[in-house]
């Protein structure tokens, strides 16, 4: 009796892994699934605004597979366009984003410890701050009128406002800017974990300061590299508020062509069928992400 | 050898300026007393007087609050059994899935997880009848999922740093696992668990593309109502909220850091008195 008991109740051990287990599960896992199905819908006018997939009429069950939102994707070179315009945008702004915080990192890494924490707070805190606010904070410095045109002209530099803000450079600042501290993170927790003893032994050696960071330290922090890469790369592909703020209306990226099929077109299923594509465009990155943040969480 | 000025250093100078100067633009704007948000007409504090005025804004920040403050809560039980599990464990049946469901959210845009989710809600609702309609319990429920896994990366790393000799220790003693988890665990990672729920209350607060998705007539949020202010344009108001916004995160993300600061140091002292 005790015996079988103890085989219905699930132990203390698959209860604690099943709370989290059965969230997740439920509420990310589960909704990709019916992005998919839905993606395969039609667009109608009801509420919810799309045709059922399976229907089960007169004893006979129907399966209304639309393949028609994934051929719009092929034959409407808008979307086409979209994809790859934001898969370049995010590619060059990690690049930008990588340049900078690479030295960043290596910086706050070398920085004696005491500093060191005040420093990583200093990168640490503006991502903390509201997101929206940030990218808002540009359009006034960037506007005909905003502070930088103000100050050129009041300089002499220039006589005529510049055109920046809602413009493809003003994406890229704001991108920049928005996730610095995504790239600057991973890649400063790989360099400081780097032993000293190597560099030390590389210069014993005779090899020059600058032959020991591409031989040695570069090499190491590959992971903290990739790691940030896909960290800023990966969620700008998908990015709505920085291309909608701060873009121009002909800045074409694939979160903001989504975002106008469901809000403006209300065209659900062809939204649906967009998100799948972009899934699909990042699943290796994403992929390469978990294997490096999981990696990270299990050793001890 | 950080004393020396050089090429990495100016970098990180300049790459601070360049994060704080937008901020602190801003802050110094939200006091100025022209409508035009770039001229300067004098100090004022005005614009924080009319954002007190604002009935719209002043019932979404009320609604953003709660949101937060419930879905970080959450987001502490979920992603703190999820580090718990990581840790632990060892490899379990479904192991690979959960790592890969715990760690997708944090790098997913969040146009799919937003629009995911609320076809999740719409087929729910029109299979089980729940949710019946969008509102604060699906905002809850969608900010919840995605900071659980920002939680459990705090956590995680808090854990992995622990001593496991403890534990250990304890449950030689006799204690149970339960008993061990509340009286010698949470304490220890107590500094963790607040600076996950403090992440996750900031994210939950700021999110706007999610919230816009799953959000029903009666749940606006703040930056739902900041993203169609600002859409229109800049405005002073505005400012006074985002110097708020900055001030008030400032001040709580430093006094974490401070007392976690404190509490290594005093772990460290500890340590030294026991080794003597």
């Amino acid at each position: 009796m005790n015996k079988l008991l103890k085989k219905l109740i699930p132990d203390a051990r698959t209860g604690v892994v099943a709370i989290p287990y059965v969230w997740l599960l439920l509420f990310f896992l589960m909704p990709f699934l019916i992005v998919f199905q839905i993606s395969f819908a039609e667009s109608e006018i009801s509420i919810p605004p799309y045709s059922a997939i399976v229907e089960y009429v007169d004893e006979v069950l129907t399966f209304n597979l639309n393949l028609g939102n994934f051929l719009l994707l092929l034959e409407d070179d808008l979307y086409f366009v979209a994809y790859l315009s934001s898969v370049k945008i995010a590619l060059i702004s990690t690049f930008i984003c990588l340049l900078i915080s690479y030295p960043m990192a290596y910086a706050i890494a070398r920085a004696e410890p005491r500093t060191r924490n005040i420093l990583l707070m200093l990168v640490v805190l503006p991502s903390w701050t509201s997101f929206l606010i940030r990218i808002y904070a540009w359009i006034g410095l960037l506007k005909n009128n905003g502070l930088i045109n103000n100050m050129l002209i009041g300089a002499g530099i220039i006589d005529e406002p510049i055109h920046l803000l809602h413009t493809d450079f003003a994406v890229y600042l704001g991108i920049v800017y928005a996730y610095l501290p995504f790239m600057v993170l991973p890649i400063y927790s790989n360099l400081i974990k780097l032993d000293g003893s190597l560099l030390e032994a590389s210069a014993d050696l005779g090899a020059k300061p600058w032959k020991t960071f591409f031989t040695v330290t570069l090499p190491l922090s590959k992971a903290g590299i990739i790691a940030g890469s896909m960290l800023v790369f990966i969620p700008v592909v998908g990015e709505f508020v920085i291309p909608e703020l701060l873009g121009s209306p002909s800045t074409l990226m694939i979160g903001k062509v989504l975002w106008q099929e469901f809000f403006n077109n209300r065209d659900w299923p062809v939204a649906a069928a967009v998100a799948m594509v972009m899934l699909g465009l990042l699943l290796i990155p994403i992929v390469l992400f978990n294997r490096y943040q999981l990696k990270e969480m299990e050793t001890q | 050898m950080s004393k020396r000025f050089d090429f990495s250093n100016l970098i990180l100078w300049l790459g601070l300026l360049f994060l704080y100067i937008p901020m602190l633009i801003l802050i110094i704007y939200s006091f100025n007393e022209s409508r035009l948000v770039t001229v300067w007409g004098g100090f004022s504090t005005k614009w924080y007087f009319e954002l007190l005025k604002d009935e719209q804004m002043l019932s979404a920040i009320w609604m953003s609050l709660r949101i937060a403050f419930m879905s970080a809560t959450m987001a502490v039980v979920l992603g703190t059994l999820a580090a718990f599990v990581m840790v632990r464990f060892g490899r379990f049946r479904g192991h690979t899935l959960f790592g890969g469901m715990l760690t997708a959210p944090l790098v997913m845009p969040e146009v799919i997880t937003g629009l995911s989710l609320l076809l999740l809600f719409v087929s729910m609702g029109q299979m089980i009848g729940w949710p019946a309609e969008r509102g604060m319990t699906t905002v809850w429920i969608a900010h919840t999922t995605f900071c659980t896994a920002y939680v459990a990366i705090v956590v995680n790393a808090r854990l992995r740093e622990m001593d496991l000799s403890i534990e250990e220790a304890a449950m030689d003693l006799g204690a149970t696992p339960v008993k061990v988890f509340f009286q010698i665990m949470v304490p220890i990672i107590a500094p963790a668990l607040l600076s996950g729920w403090l992440l996750a209350f900031t994210l939950s607060l700021d999110d706007l593309v999610i919230a816009s998705f799953v959000a029903g007539p009666g749940s606006t949020t703040l930056p739902m109502v900041v993203f169609s202010s600002v859409r229109l344009g800049v405005s002073p108001k505005i400012n006074a909220l985002a110097t708020l916004i900055i001030l008030s995160v400032s001040f709580f993300v430093f006094l974490a850091w401070w007392f976690s600061r404190r509490a290594e140091k005093k772990a460290l002292r500890e340590m030294r008195e026991m080794m003597e």
